[in-house]
């Protein structure tokens, strides 16, 4: 007999959204000799001196549970961090906890401020989990479009203009993905202004943090007056190639640091212990090897927004991370009808805007974290996906 | 010691984009010129120039491809590497006898050292037996060699900076994430 599952499964669980993500990760799968461009994380693999301090922890029998926060040593180390990279201090003791990637980090935030309707806005084209995060906390995610006549970044208008006596705090992804949009200084000080105006918070979702290639990184945290209204995300994910270590953290005023780790405790515990290890070497001592890696990106970077732009197939230069976000307005496409179209007949792989949120239709997203041989075939294939159909109409 | 004598070549400063240009092609020196440029934003005649300047100056040395020959049978190499003691000459040091030895074909390398021995050379041959007489005919012959160490190599895991075996090649991501 076939159980009815249904009157199980919780309405929370029904409500959420499959990932638009998923459909499309379902056809690529199934096909062979696909070039993707549609990967959301870098194409190096750990740098080993971070593999083999992990191997060392299992090996000298590191396998307990660490604090809740996470080990001392590892707080310690991305205390220093933030402070002589991004210039923001924070107390290893009670500020900093150690979360399973930034994703979880994410959730302990939303977890930690939100009331049942507080409004989040959420700088659209934007990544995936925020928006099913913030409903999963109780919250309601509010799109806040951004325009590609600016790049892709947000303005402090376009904020304003969604604030209403229930919003509660903005999240912000720079360098961001799927745009690769990134937010200068000045640029972020505008929308401090109105943060503080309003009596906000922001998540600063920072995890492309060590991948901003043509200006200095600016943490939120590091502008005028917004220490105490920012809970800062990273994590070691993309700028030191450990996504699948599920490693990050998140750092904020102690009063929410304190809210966040009563969370973790009781869902989490903490992180894996010899990973945590790992992640204290990569701090120490990646330093050279995560220059070369952004420099490696910047590369391609460039041979990919130019080669898109000749083809017909428009983008502005994103500023960090490893995606450019070209339109495909002018193949009277929709970015599903592209992305999939691309897929059977190039076999490429890219995925569709508007999966990123509504203001993402028109677009599509391609990841240059792929080796160049390979970026140069996709891109070939895609020139010749335009060509035999004369899809580009000037 | 005379080893500052040996040292001494100066080195030249590089703008930043000719030192990406020479990063990329260290990586892969098939790469297109066009392509370089679009990497470094700059025009397939800069980058020409650019490549030209760097291999006047000897800063591009050649373009070598990195071959496992042990795959190839019937081509195998036996590769052995030799500690050298050397008495330098007076006023010429180490240079004279290095640059004599360096230009034995058999010889694919050969380095100045600190420490026990002066000069680490690494031989490649058909067989021990030619290595062999090479050493006791060609490198123990030379005035001022004092003693040879040979060291037969077994099994190369890197070389070049580049790994002969592991997995770290391969693309084990899913092929489409957020
Ligand atoms: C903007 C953004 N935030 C967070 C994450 C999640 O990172 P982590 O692996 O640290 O959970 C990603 C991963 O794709 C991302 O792109």
């Amino acid at each position: 007999m076939m159980q009815d599952y249904t009157r199980y499964v919780s309405q929370t669980g029904k409500d959420l959204k499959p990932s638009g993500i998923r459909k499309f990760f379902d056809l690529a799968a199934s096909m062979e000799g696909v070039i993707s461009l549609g990967v959301g994380e870098p194409d190096f693999i750990t740098p080993w001196n971070i593999r083999e301090a992990a191997i060392v922890s299992l090996e000298q029998g590191y396998t307990s549970y660490t604090a809740n926060a996470g080990l001392l040593e590892l707080r310690q180390e991305i205390s220093t961090y933030l402070e002589k990279r991004f210039g923001v201090e924070y107390d290893s003791n009670n500020q900093i906890i150690v979360t399973i990637g930034a994703s979880q980090g994410l959730d302990l935030a939303f977890r930690a401020i939100l009331n049942r309707g507080d409004e989040v806005l959420i700088v659209e084209p934007a990544f995936v989990s925020y928006g099913p995060l913030v409903s999963l906390a109780g919250g309601t995610p509010i799109p806040v479009s951004t325009s590609p006549a600016n790049g892709f970044k947000v303005t402090p208008e376009q904020i304003e203009q969604a604030i209403t006596e229930k919003t509660k705090a903005v999240l912000l992804c720079s360098p961001n993905n799927p745009t690769g949009s990134t937010l200068t200084k000045e640029e972020l000080t505008e929308i401090a202004k109105i943060i503080k105006k309003h009596d906000l918070l922001v998540i600063s979702d920072e995890i492309y943090a060590e991948l901003s290639y043509d200006e200095v990184f600016t943490s939120f945290a590091a502008i005028e007056g917004m220490y105490e209204r920012t809970i800062l995300l990273n994590g070691f994910s993309k700028g030191f190639a450990m996504t699948g270590w599920r490693l990050g953290f998140v750092a904020a005023p102690k009063p929410l640091t304190e809210v966040m780790l009563k969370i973790h405790q009781y869902t989490t515990m903490c992180a894996p212990h010899m990973l945590q290890h790992g992640a204290v070497e990569a701090l120490r001592n990646t330093y050279h090897e995560v220059e070369a890696m952004k420099r490696s990106y910047r590369r391609r970077r460039n041979y990919v927004v130019q080669t898109l732009n000749q083809m017909g197939l428009e983008c502005h230069t994103p500023g960090g991370a490893f995606y450019v976000f070209p339109s495909i307005r002018s193949t009277g496409l929709s970015s599903e009808q592209f992305a999939e179209q691309l897929l059977l007949e190039e076999k490429v792989a890219v995925v569709p805007g508007n999966v990123f949120g509504e203001s993402g239709e028109g677009y599509v997203r391609c990841s240059y974290a792929t080796s160049m041989p390979q970026l140069q075939e996709a891109l070939k294939r895609m020139q010749h996906f335009i060509e035999s159909r004369k899809l580009v109409k000037n | 010691m005379g080893y500052m004598n040996e040292l001494e070549e100066m080195a030249m400063k590089l703008s930043s984009e000719e030192i990406e240009i020479l990063r990329i092609i260290e990586e892969n020196h098939k790469i297109s010129v066009e392509s370089i440029a679009l990497m470094v934003e700059s025009s397939e005649e800069q980058v020409r120039k650019t490549l030209k300047k760097l291999e006047d100056e000897k800063i591009i040395m050649s373009y070598p491809t990195l071959i496992d020959w042990s795959k190839v049978e019937g081509q195998e190499n036996v590769i052995a590497m030799i500690d050298v003691k050397v008495t330098p000459k007076r006023g010429v040091g180490f240079d004279e006898v290095a640059k004599r030895i360096a230009r034995f074909p058999e010889v694919s390398s050969l380095y100045l050292m600190s420490g026990a021995y002066d000069l680490s050379i690494t031989i490649e041959g058909k067989s021990m037996n030619q290595i062999a007489t090479f050493v006791s005919e060609k490198l123990s012959t030379i005035d001022n060699v004092i003693s040879t160490t040979t060291h037969f190599m077994l099994k190369k895991y890197k070389h070049d900076g580049v790994l002969f075996t592991s997995g770290d090649d391969q693309d084990r991501r899913m092929v489409v994430s957020p």
